[in-house]
């Protein structure tokens, strides 16, 4: 860790050597472990510690970005010089307004003494714990558990100087036998919120209860989708529609949608970068301070979040959402909620006549990303459900369905609701029931 | 560089580690978008640093660092060492690598333009011209084009007294233009979906593309798309063009033949494999004229390189021959499990990743048919090409992908053009209803920049080689 007063004195030194009209400075460093194991053994197990570096010099209305992981004089020297050059070389993008002007920044909680000085041993000791249950199961068990500590700088010749530091933890696991898996995971940026054992013991259960999988024709079904499913729903849609630049460029769901009732109105969406039960950021990869941004409330269309660039094209202010520069994709919500029901999974189990439960999605992609149709398989727990109880486990199948209609069919919401980790950052969802979802495919196993 | 590679082993010996290697990796990569007539991003960045990987009481460390000095060497071997003690705190068996290998050798991607050379004001220039062919069609909302290039100098020093030094370069680039229409998007790309075309190659690669030549045609079809009909769902033949061709072996193919996924290493994220060990040289893969190799050796190939991450030099081994599956893609510890030596797959995603088990170039080796005879020699179906979505179950048997752009096959002719074509399967039958594979003038090796992998993820650099072929009785049409 670099240290507060280290990241300043860098991204001064940096802003004092362009010569550019604008310049931003993005400086990160990063300390993490991590311990994979498969068959019941640890077989990979890292440790890494890296900085980054990141310079966006603005000459008129003309960008280059250079970046290195090499903090030497020279070294700051090269990049600032060749993000200059850069710019220099190419034609004006008239879209381009400015970089954003200093703001205040909320002062949050994210960094855990305790998470960022868990060592090789700490994670060895907890992944033996899921690998011998697994074993006193007879079965097996792989997974992941993830440490580590973070710190973001950004500052610019506005004016603008964020920092922040931050831990997570993260453990994953599937257990198995010959004809079964079960998956359980659990994420906080507190290492102690993580229990293990609990972990282990829900995927164990999970691959005793779907031993002897059955066959199921594909169809239409009610579902009960676990958190884990909806969560991977949530980061599909983020990325998908939920941004600007998609909205902008006519490649989102939420296109001629604002203000019109597209889901259930059960369901609300929002993303909070400060919500301190999420893995918060305060402030985004400009130095923006991030706004809760109601995405879907009450299955109303409400809002995208924006970055400077898109925010610039509107005439508006950003929303604290931007990426790294440069960044074609646009803005991306990564600190995304979904608001909790009143029901519990026992009673969404006792309220479906017949249905599947789904405890996970496997490679989901779009389809249709302008419908948000979405092509997966199911994994690592798929039940038949029965008059209120579980028949018996099935084998996996394939859904091609629309997130927007499957959200628009909502019977039950979830009271309880999990952290999961995202591409971006953290997503915390409920488990769903929904009225209807359609498999158009099914496996072998 | 040998100072620093001698003192990481020097200090894991001394602390007891039975093997020890060291990968210094230093990267560049020059980055230029063009969206919409603006240059929307155009980025250089570097990165460099150290891996060392130790075996010690039977246990795997490994641990890296950005910073590139004796004292932060000694510090990462120590922590390598001290992480293998804590992994043999949770073991079933010992690591056993096999025999030693050892190469002392250099190894440089040919290039006949240094593509780093090449003046930046020549490549925007480029992609603004292409930019333009594409928004002459008219509807296109978002015209998108791209080159990319890689210089990658990595270093490799085992215990075992290998020492090698690679400088691998990659040229890439491609175009993407999207048509919106009324509730609907289509795109279009050239010459590969992902963006781009990418090999180990100069910037000869990029002048062979053509880019600005196929614009407007990549935006008129874009826009065409709008307007075109839903692929109907029906069960019938399907000639897949090459690009998409390469993703079938890339997924279907590529990554069931990872040994470290069928031995279960990746269980937890991706999955495993249905090529489990038993089925090695008997089982029926696909039809009899289906031979797939991996080569990491040929010209060009996005997954062609001098020697792996673990010192192995690159090969070519077959994997599917006449129809049977007969090898695996193997790392030094893999092999030894079913007693063979490495194929040499073992790649790493820079100097703080620990490497994998990566593709090389998997190769669905040419048949014999010229694409408009095997066309002509179609009474009915569908031809799909240029890959736009794709998923496949943890075991790699159930597929379902999609692709940019199809057309009805009638009495032998291309006819009706289709949007938003998708075809699904179950892997071995699949590739049992091959019937043709065309020939050589057909044939290239695509690159897929993208292949995600390992925890925390890995993405490399892979190739494939393919021609278009014919399946028979292939479910199309899943998206209503």
């Amino acid at each position: 860790m670099l240290g507060e007063r280290k990241m300043r004195e860098i991204a001064e030194r940096v802003l004092s050597l362009s010569a550019a009209n604008q310049t931003e400075v993005i400086i990160m460093s990063e300390d993490s472990g991590l311990t994979r194991f498969a068959n019941s053994y640890i077989h990979q197990n890292v440790a890494e510690r890296n900085v980054g570096l990141r310079v966006r010099a603005v000459v008129g209305k003309k960008i280059g970005v250079a970046s290195s992981n090499d903090l030497s004089q020279e070294a700051l020297e090269r990049v600032v010089e060749r993000a200059m050059t850069i710019a220099k070389l190419q034609p004006e993008n008239p879209d381009f307004t400015s970089l954003p002007s200093p703001a205040t920044v909320a002062e949050i909680e994210a960094f855990d003494e305790a998470t960022a000085s868990f060592s090789p041993e700490d994670r060895a000791k907890a992944v033996g714990l899921v690998c011998q249950l697994a074993l006193n199961n007879g079965l097996i068990a792989s997974g992941a558990f993830t440490t580590g500590a973070g710190e973001l700088a950004v500052a610019n010749s506005l004016g603008i100087f964020a920092y922040y530091s931050t831990t997570t933890a993260d453990i994953n696991t599937v257990i198995m036998s010959d004809d079964s898996a079960g998956y359980a995971a659990a994420t906080a940026w507190k290492v102690g919120e993580i229990n293990t054992e609990v972990v282990g013991a829900e995927a164990v259960e999970k691959a005793l209860q779907t031993r002897n999988p059955r066959e199921l024709s594909p169809g239409r079904y009610p579902v009960i989708l676990e958190e884990y499913a909806v969560a991977d729903m949530l980061e599909t849609l983020a990325y998908l529609g939920f941004g600007a630049l998609a909205v902008q460029e006519g490649r989102s769901f939420m296109v001629d949608s604002f203000g019109k009732q597209i889901m259930s109105d059960a369901i609300s969406i929002w993303d909070d970068g400060l919500d301190p039960t999420g893995l918060p950021m305060p402030f985004d990869f400009e130095g923006v301070p991030r706004q809760r941004v109601d995405l879907i409330k009450g299955g109303v269309a409400e809002a995208v979040v924006y970055d400077s660039y898109t925010a610039g094209k509107e005439g508006r202010a950003s929303t604290g959402h931007g990426l790294p520069a440069p960044n074609t994709y646009g803005p991306v919500p990564g600190h995304i909620f979904m608001a909790p029901g009143e029901a519990s999974k026992e009673e969404m189990l006792e309220t479906m006549e017949r249905g599947l439960w789904v405890t996970r999605f496997h490679y989901t992609v779009p389809v249709h990303p302008k419908l948000a149709i979405v092509t997966g398989m199911t994994r690592d727990g798929t039940f038949l459900i029965e008059r209120g109880e579980v028949a018996y486990p099935i084998k996996n199948l394939r859904f091609t369905q629309s997130y927007i209609e499957a959200l628009a069919n909502v019977e039950l919401v979830g009271r309880a609701t999990r952290l999961q980790q995202s591409w971006f950052g953290g997503v915390r969802a409920p488990a769903l029931k929904l009225a209807e979802f359609e498999f158009t495919g099914a496996t072998e196993f | 560089m040998r100072e620093l590679t001698d003192r990481a082993l020097n200090v894991a010996e001394i602390e007891g580690a039975t093997y020890a290697d060291i990968r210094t990796v230093r990267r560049e990569n020059q980055s230029i978008v063009v969206k919409n007539g603006k240059v929307e991003a155009l980025s250089q960045d570097e990165n460099q640093g150290f891996g060392v990987r130790v075996i010690l009481n039977g246990g795997w460390g490994f641990a890296s660092s950005s910073l590139l000095s004796l004292e932060e060497v000694e510090r990462v071997t120590a922590l390598a060492v001290e992480i293998a003690r804590a992994s043999a705190l949770v073991k079933t068996k010992e690591v056993d690598i096999g025999p030693p290998i050892v190469y002392s050798d250099t190894y440089s991607t040919p290039v006949k333009i240094d593509p780093f050379q090449v003046p930046l004001e020549r490549k925007i220039e480029l992609l603004l011209a292409a930019d333009a062919g594409m928004r002459l069609a008219e509807g296109v909302a978002v015209a998108k084009s791209n080159l990319q290039f890689v210089r990658e100098r990595k270093g490799f020093a085992s215990s075992e007294g290998s020492f090698i030094e690679q400088e691998i370069i990659e040229s890439g680039g491609g175009l993407e233009a999207t048509a919106v229409g009324e509730g609907d998007v289509q795109k279009r790309s050239y010459p590969n979906s992902f963006g781009r075309h990418q090999g180990t190659a100069g910037y000869e690669l990029i002048e062979e593309m053509d880019l600005v030549g196929n614009a407007q045609r990549v935006g008129e079809e874009a826009v065409a798309l709008l307007t075109a009909p839903q692929c109907p769902g029906m069960v019938t033949i399907l000639i897949l063009g090459a690009t998409q061709l390469a993703l079938q072996v890339h997924e279907s193919c590529g990554h069931p033949i990872e040994l470290d996924r069928v031995f279960g290493s990746e269980a937890s994220y991706a999955g495993t494999s249905f090529l489990t060990t038993e089925k090695l040289g008997t089982f029926r893969y696909g039809s009899e004229i289906v031979n797939i190799t991996a080569d990491a050796t040929i010209p060009g190939g996005l997954g062609t390189f001098g020697y792996d991450d673990e010192g192995a030099p690159a090969q070519r081994v077959p994997i599917v021959k006449d129809g049977t599956f007969v090898g695996y893609l193997t790392s030094r510890e893999t092999a030894a499990m079913l007693g063979q030596e490495s194929n040499g797959c073992m790649r790493a995603d820079g100097w703080n990743r620990i490497p994998l088990i990566r593709m090389t170039n998997i190769n669905l080796e040419p048949g014999k048919w010229d694409f408009e005879d095997l066309i002509a020699d179609t009474d009915e179906g569908i031809y799909m090409e240029m890959n736009k979505s794709w998923s496949i179950d943890d075991k790699r048997l159930n597929f379902q992908f999609g692709t940019e752009i199809a057309y009805q096959i009638k009495k032998g002719k291309l006819g009706q053009l289709y949007k938003n074509a998708t075809y699904t399967g179950i892997t071995p039958e699949f590739w049992a209803g091959c019937d043709a594979i065309c020939n050589q003038k057909h044939w290239n090796v695509w690159g897929t920049p993208n292949c995600g992998k390992g925890q925390p993820q890995q993405v490399a650099h892979v190739g494939h080689g393919t021609a278009p072929a014919r399946f028979r009785n292939v479910q199309v049409g899943v998206m209503k």
